[in-house]
C-alpha cells in the first residue's frame, strides 16, 4: 500500500504531519507497538531534515506485509560528505535553527538507530534522497 | 478486541433519543453512530467521557447511577464525596451545612475523597522516581483518559502512572476504620458521589485494580438537587457530623487543572479537555515531546469541576474551591495516616492493559488489504464529513464499509452520482436515508 505526502522546506509548524499520518495508518495494522514507534521516529527525522535543509521533498512511503519503506526526496543543497554527515552532533544547521529546537546533528544517526536499513545518496547543489527500511518480522504481529 | 465485557456509565434512551447526531459529532472516539434514527454506541470504543452526555438536547443519553435507595440496605452508610461537590453551592451555603444534609438524607459518614491525597501523591513521587514508568508519566487520575490510552494510544500505556486515584484509598481506609471499631463487613455500604460517567465506568469494572470496595455509585447532579432542595427548606437545622475532617488547601485543589502538576517538583504540564488531551498525546506519541517527567491530563476542561455531572458552572465552582483552598491548613496530620502503612500497599494499580480500537485484522496481511480497501473507499467520498451516512466522518464510513458494517450507497453524494447514471432509483436513495434516520424524519413533509 503506497501513500506519498509533499513536505514543505521551512516550515517548522508542519514538521511531524507526514510521520503522525503515518503513525495512524500503522497502528491500524496490530504492529507491535515498538516497531511502529521505531518507524515513527525515523521518519520525524527525516522529515525533520527536509524542513531544515532543502526547500521541497516528498516522503513515499510503502506499506506491505514484510517491510516497511519510506523514501525521501528533495530538491536542496545535497550533503557533500555523508559519512561526515553520519556522524552524531556533526550538523550545518544555522545558529537560527538549532534556537528552534533542531539541527542538533542527531538526525541521520537517530534514523540509522532506528531504521533496519538506511541508504542515502546526493548530488551536492541538487538535492537527497534518504530511503529507510523497516522489516515486519513475525514476532512484530501482536497475538 | 482482547476484552469485550467494559461496564459503560452512558447509554441511550432509545425513546427520547430524536436521532438528531449531535453526539455522533462530538465523540472523541467516533463510537456513535446513527441507525433507524437512534443514535447506537458502540460498546468497545467508548471511554465513558460524556461529551455525548453533555450535547445531547433531550437529555437522551443517560448516566446509570445505583437506585439511592439502595443506601437503605446498609446499617453504615458512608458518602465519599468529591471536593467538586460542595464546590458548587452558592457561597453562602457552608460546607457544614451541606454535609449536614446528607446526613438528613440518610447517610451516616461524610467522607471527602480528597483525604486521601497525601498519601495518592507520596505514592506516586515514589514510583516517579523509581524509573519504572516511560517519561512522561501520565497520572491515572482521570479515569476517560485511562481509557482513551488504552483504546487510541496503545503505546503510551506503559506511561500510566499505576496508582490509583484518592477515592479508593479514601474508601478503603474507611471500610478498614469502621471494621476496626467492630462493624461487620456486610453492614457497610460504602457510596460515592459522582461527577462524571467515567469515575462511574472505573468504579464498575476497574482497570489494573481489582474489585472494588464501593458498593454504589450516586450521580453528583440527583444528590446536589436533594442537598439543596434540603438546605433551602431548613436553613438552620444541623445535624452532628461524625468524623468531621479538615481538608488541606492541597487536597481541595487536587481535582482542579493543576491540582497534581502544582507538586511535581521536575518539568510537567496539566491539559484539560479531551480533544487538547488527544493532540497532547499525538505528539507524545510520536516522541516530539522532551524533557517532560510528568503529565496531569484531565478529560474536562476545568477538570472534575467541568465533570458532565456538576449542576455549577464550572468556572465559578474552581473560584468557589480555590476560596476555599485559601482558608484551609495547608498540611494537616488526618487519621487516614493511621493507616498509612497498609494503604500504601493497596495504592498501586496492575499494570494497564492496552485495547486498541484501531486495529483493522490480527493478521497483518489483512489488516493491510483492508487499508487499501479504506483508501479507494476514501477516494470515492466527498469528504465533507456531513455525517448524513449515519456515520461522523467520511473516512469513519469508509472503515464500517470495509468491515462489513454499513453500505457505501449511505453516503448522499454518491447516491445523488447513481441517481444520475439511472443505477439508483428516487425511492430506493429514500428507503436508505429512512433506514438510517428513522420514518419520521422523512416522512413528516410529505
Amino acid at each position: 500500500m503506497k501513500t506519498q505526502y509533499d513536505i514543505e522546506g521551512g516550515n517548522f509548524s508542519k514538521a511531524g504531519f507526514a510521520s503522525s499520518e503515518v503513525k495512524r495508518m500503522l497502528k491500524q495494522l496490530n504492529l507491535d507497538i515498538k516497531l511502529i514507534k521505531r518507524v515513527v521516529v525515523a521518519m520525524y527525522e527525516g522529515e525533520v531534515n527536509i524542513v531544515v535543509h532543502a526547500y521541497h521533498g516528498t516522503a513515499e512511503v510503502d506499506v506491505s506485509e514484510k517491510r516497511i519503506r519510506i523514501l525521501f526526496t528533495d530538491r536542496g543543497p545535497g550533503i557533500k560528505d555523508i559519512d561526515q554527515a553520519m556522524q552524531a552532533g556533526f550538523s550545518t544547521a544555522t545558529e537560527k535553527i538549532r534556537e528552534m529546537g533542531f539541527g542538533a546533528g542527531m538526525g541521520l544517526p537517530n534514523i540509522k538507530a532506528h531504521a533496519d536499513e538506511l541508504n542515502i545518496s546526493s548530488t551536492p547543489g541538487k538535492g537527497t534522497q534518504v530511503e529507510i527500511i523497516c522489516y515486519i518480522k513475525k514476532d512484530h504481529q501482536n497475538t | 478486541m482482547k476484552k469485550d465485557a467494559f461496564h459503560h456509565a452512558l447509554k441511550i434512551d432509545t425513546d427520547l433519543c430524536i436521532g438528531c447526531a449531535n453526539c455522533m459529532r462530538v465523540c472523541p472516539t467516533e463510537a456513535l453512530r446513527v441507525q433507524g434514527g437512534k443514535a447506537r454506541l458502540e460498546a468497545n470504543h467508548c471511554i465513558d467521557c460524556g461529551e455525548c452526555f453533555r450535547h445531547c438536547p433531550v437529555n437522551a443519553i443517560i448516566i446509570e447511577q445505583d437506585d439511592f435507595s439502595q443506601t437503605r440496605n446498609y446499617k453504615y452508610r458512608v458518602a465519599i464525596i468529591p471536593a467538586v461537590f460542595t464546590g458548587q453551592f452558592p457561597e453562602d451555603i457552608t460546607t457544614e451545612e451541606i454535609h449536614s444534609s446528607l446526613m438528613h438524607l440518610g447517610f451516616t459518614h461524610i467522607y471527602e475523597a480528597e483525604s486521601a491525597v497525601d498519601l495518592v501523591f507520596k505514592k506516586q513521587q515514589q514510583t516517579l522516581n523509581s524509573g519504572k514508568v516511560a517519561t512522561p508519566a501520565i497520572s491515572a487520575f482521570c479515569p476517560a483518559i485511562v481509557r482513551l490510552i488504552q483504546v487510541k494510544f496503545p503505546s503510551l500505556v506503559p506511561h500510566i502512572l499505576p496508582v490509583k486515584p484518592p477515592l479508593d484509598v479514601s474508601a478503603a481506609y474507611y471500610l478498614r476504620k469502621l471494621k476496626d471499631q467492630g462493624v461487620y463487613d456486610k453492614d457497610v455500604g460504602i457510596f460515592y458521589v459522582t461527577p462524571c460517567a467515567a469515575k462511574i465506568a472505573a468504579v464498575k469494572s476497574p482497570v489494573g485494580e481489582e474489585a472494588s470496595c464501593i458498593n454504589g455509585v450516586i450521580n453528583m447532579d440527583f444528590l446536589y438537587n436533594k442537598v439543596y432542595t434540603l438546605i433551602r427548606q431548613k436553613k438552620d437545622d444541623f445535624c452532628a457530623i461524625p468524623d468531621r475532617q479538615q481538608l488541606s488547601s492541597m487536597d481541595i485543589l487536587w481535582s482542579l487543572t493543576n491540582g497534581e502538576k502544582e507538586h511535581v517538583a521536575n518539568r510537567s504540564l496539566a491539559i484539560d479537555g479531551i480533544n487538547n488531551v488527544t493532540a497532547f498525546l499525538e505528539r507524545v506519541e510520536n516522541d516530539e515531546i522532551a524533557n517532560i517527567d510528568f503529565l496531569e491530563l484531565r478529560s474536562c476542561d476545568e477538570s472534575c469541576a467541568g465533570g458532565v455531572l456538576t449542576g455549577g458552572n464550572r468556572f465559578l465552582t474552581a473560584e468557589r474551591l480555590r476560596k476555599r483552598a485559601a482558608k484551609a491548613p495547608i498540611n494537616n496530620v488526618k487519621d487516614i495516616l493511621r493507616y498509612q502503612k497498609d494503604l500504601m500497599k493497596q495504592i498501586s494499580t496492575n499494570p494497564v492493559e492496552p485495547r486498541s480500537m484501531l486495529i483493522l485484522d490480527n493478521d497483518v496481511s489483512s489488516a493491510i488489504r483492508k487499508m487499501k480497501q479504506i483508501q479507494s473507499t476514501m477516494e470515492r467520498l466527498p469528504r465533507v464529513d456531513c455525517t448524513v451516512c449515519g456515520a461522523p466522518s467520511c473516512h469513519a464510513l469508509a472503515k464500517d464499509v470495509v468491515q462489513g458494517k454499513a453500505s457505501i450507497r449511505q453516503c448522499i453524494f454518491i447516491q445523488k452520482r447513481l441517481e444520475q447514471k439511472d443505477m439508483m432509483d428516487k425511492n430506493e436513495s429514500l428507503d436508505i436515508l429512512r433506514d438510517i434516520w428513522g420514518k419520521p424524519k422523512l416522512d413528516k413533509n410529505r
